[in-house]
């Protein structure tokens, strides 16, 4: 019997069947198909500007109405969601990819070398993520790379435990006794044996850790230190929000709206994919 | 412990110091007019002529005696500079937290004993719509709703311009008024979060075997639910408030910053941003020491009220 696969189809057969994370499976979907193809779906150029129109309200010309330079709110919108989504994605990839790394260092050796990387886990969880980011941003200048570094190497702690977790509870299995009897090299027990057994928990952590990353990213470029004007982000769209929100309310309700959707998918679905996994769920 | 603490004030005196730019650069770049002499004056005045490891030896010397030195921007202690500011933070704070655990323990007990029930659900719901809002932009638009469009609540600071004209309980509630939309937008993240951990204890605590034994002997159910549940549920929530300390700092230095509230989130912000090394590590250290001992009564909470943990 093909265990692998079975238990591959198993978990989306009990993902399907759970309605929060299918809603959040949609909503995902949706706003990644509307930020790929931005430039099909946006009705105006993102950085059109047009002085006649300066906030204007929503209309039917404008359906989320125009920013303090004329330009179309629904289309920075769009365009902005591929910005969010890419630092997303990409902050989570260099987050996951150190965690896995240390992790799987530290739980397969143990001994220092494990309480070295959890002591580095301990010291990075007490100083406030936002200190380290804004710090190191106000000595790299705000730029997109900059900010996916920067959140990628504040929130690598979670997938280390994780990972490490896993590791301690298999490396005694037999699969991995038996591999290490017919003399496969540390790497190769690593990453042929151990690390495919263990990646379930940082699925879910990599999921949600998406919705977490759009957060931090819509705060910096809120407080200016993010995204870079003309450049649309979300969250740099609520920053000029913050500037009219005294006589032009469209421009902060959408763009959070969009960040609202957005988080909330990939955490329903991080969620759901967790509930899925579990077998105590299974009954 | 110990190496935890050295690490981190490695690591936040590494990240504050090896950046280019220091507090005289940073000085000095708005006059064109200062001298290369000048510029060296003032960074042998800041240190900044020293290797790293003996700056940090000098700072780390001067912090054990809890000597913050003083802030670059005006020259006042740094230590001044923060008890000005912590009360505001403090009340903000505690308020919002008293909020949180006024509402989510009901709730949470409530989702947890009528599971599934309506109520359940639209908690769950309301759970991940907190977990997935950003504050700033709740804060946004409640500053315009309550601020612009009806006018009924103020929109930033901590008081009017006027208090001083008005009489004690003029000044109370005007105050009052000022709090009311930071401490709900702080309160709301929070709320969310805690309710769910209230819930899941509740319903891991309500499946153990005393429970069942203590409905067996014939126990009204509100008996059981707050006498043997609820209290042995709340314990491990009581630990989740160390562990949340990183977050509220953070979520400190936005809100402020959106409410324009004079706090401490907004000096540690103005601190970083402007390269004031003093103050920033005068506020960050402290905060990070309060965190990982928060972390460690979190660890011997656990093993008070699990003896499981303490085998270990």
């Amino acid at each position: 019997m093909n265990n692998a696969e079975s238990f591959t189809s198993q978990t989306f057969h009990y993902l399907m069947q759970n309605k929060l994370a299918v809603i959040g499976g949609i909503l995902v979907l949706l706003v990644f198909v509307l930020s790929i193809f931005a430039p099909r779906f946006a009705p105006y150029d993102p950085s059109k500007i047009d002085i006649k129109n300066i906030l204007v309200g929503p209309s039917w010309s404008h359906l989320l109405g125009t920013d303090d330079l004329g330009r179309d709110v629904l289309s920075r919108m769009l365009w902005g969601g591929r910005i969010s989504l890419e630092v997303g994605f990409v902050a989570v990839g260099i987050a996951t990819i150190i965690g896995l790394i240390l992790g799987s260092i530290a739980g397969f050796y143990g001994g220092w070398i494990d309480s070295t990387v959890m002591r580095a886990v301990d010291i990075m969880l007490s100083i406030p993520t936002i200190f380290l980011v804004l710090a190191v941003i106000a000595i790299l200048e705000p730029s997109i790379i900059n900010i996916m570094v920067v959140i990628g190497l504040t929130s690598w702690m979670e997938p280390a435990r994780l990972i490490r977790a896993e590791f301690i509870s298999l490396k005694e299995r037999e699969f991995v006794v038996a591999a290490r009897a017919i003399g496969a090299a540390d790497s190769r027990i690593i990453m042929k044996h151990v690390l495919p057994n263990g990646l379930a928990p940082i699925l879910v952590s990599a999921t949600m850790g998406i919705g977490g990353a759009i957060l931090i990213e819509s705060a910096l470029s809120f407080l200016g230190l993010g995204v870079q004007p003309p450049t649309p982000s979300w969250g740099s769209l609520l920053s000029s929000g913050k500037d009219n929100i005294e006589i032009a309310w469209w421009l902060s309700a959408f763009p959070g709206l969009a960040i609202l959707i957005t988080v909330l998918g990939y955490n329903l679905l991080g969620e759901g994919i967790r509930d899925a996994l579990d077998p105590r769920q299974r009954e | 412990m110990i190496p935890i603490l050295l690490g981190i004030t490695v690591l936040s005196f590494g990240v504050m110091r090896l950046a280019p730019g220091g507090p005289a650069e940073a000085q000095m770049d708005f006059s064109a007019k200062a001298s290369a002499e000048a510029r060296e004056r003032l960074r042998k005045l800041y240190g900044a002529d020293q290797p790293f490891y003996k700056q940090y030896a000098t700072w780390l010397g001067k912090f054990m005696t809890l000597d913050f030195g003083e802030a670059f921007a005006d020259g006042r202690k740094v230590k001044d500079k923060i008890l000005e500011r912590l009360p505001i933070t403090l009340t903000i704070n505690l308020l919002s937290l008293g909020l949180v655990l006024l509402i989510a323990i009901p709730i949470g007990i409530m989702s947890a004993t009528r599971q599934y029930s309506l109520l359940d659900r639209f908690s769950t719901m309301f759970v991940f719509i907190g977990f997935s809002t950003p504050s700033f932009w709740l804060a946004l638009l409640l500053i315009y709703l309550f601020g612009v469009q009806w006018g009924v609540l103020p929109i930033s600071g901590i008081h009017s311009l006027d208090i001083s004209g008005l009489t004690f309980w003029g000044r109370l509630s005007d105050e009052a008024n000022h709090l009311i939309l930071p401490v709900f937008v702080s309160a709301f993240g929070g709320l969310a979060g805690f309710s769910r951990y209230v819930r899941n204890n509740m319903l891991e605590v309500m499946r153990q075997d005393y429970i069942r034994t203590a409905r067996a002997k014939g126990l009204s159910e509100g008996v059981v639910i707050y006498k043997h549940a609820l209290r042995n549920a709340l314990m491990p929530v009581i630990t989740i408030l160390g562990l949340a300390l990183p977050g509220l700092i953070g979520g400190s230095a936005i809100m402020e910053q959106v409410f324009g509230i004079p706090g401490m989130g907004q000096l540690m912000f103005q601190a970083v941003l402007s390269r004031d090394y003093n103050l920033a590590m005068g506020i960050l250290v402290p905060a990070a020491f309060l965190t990982m001992l928060g972390n460690f009564l979190a660890d011997i909470g656990y093993a008070f009220t699990d003896p499981r943990v303490r085998l270990r």
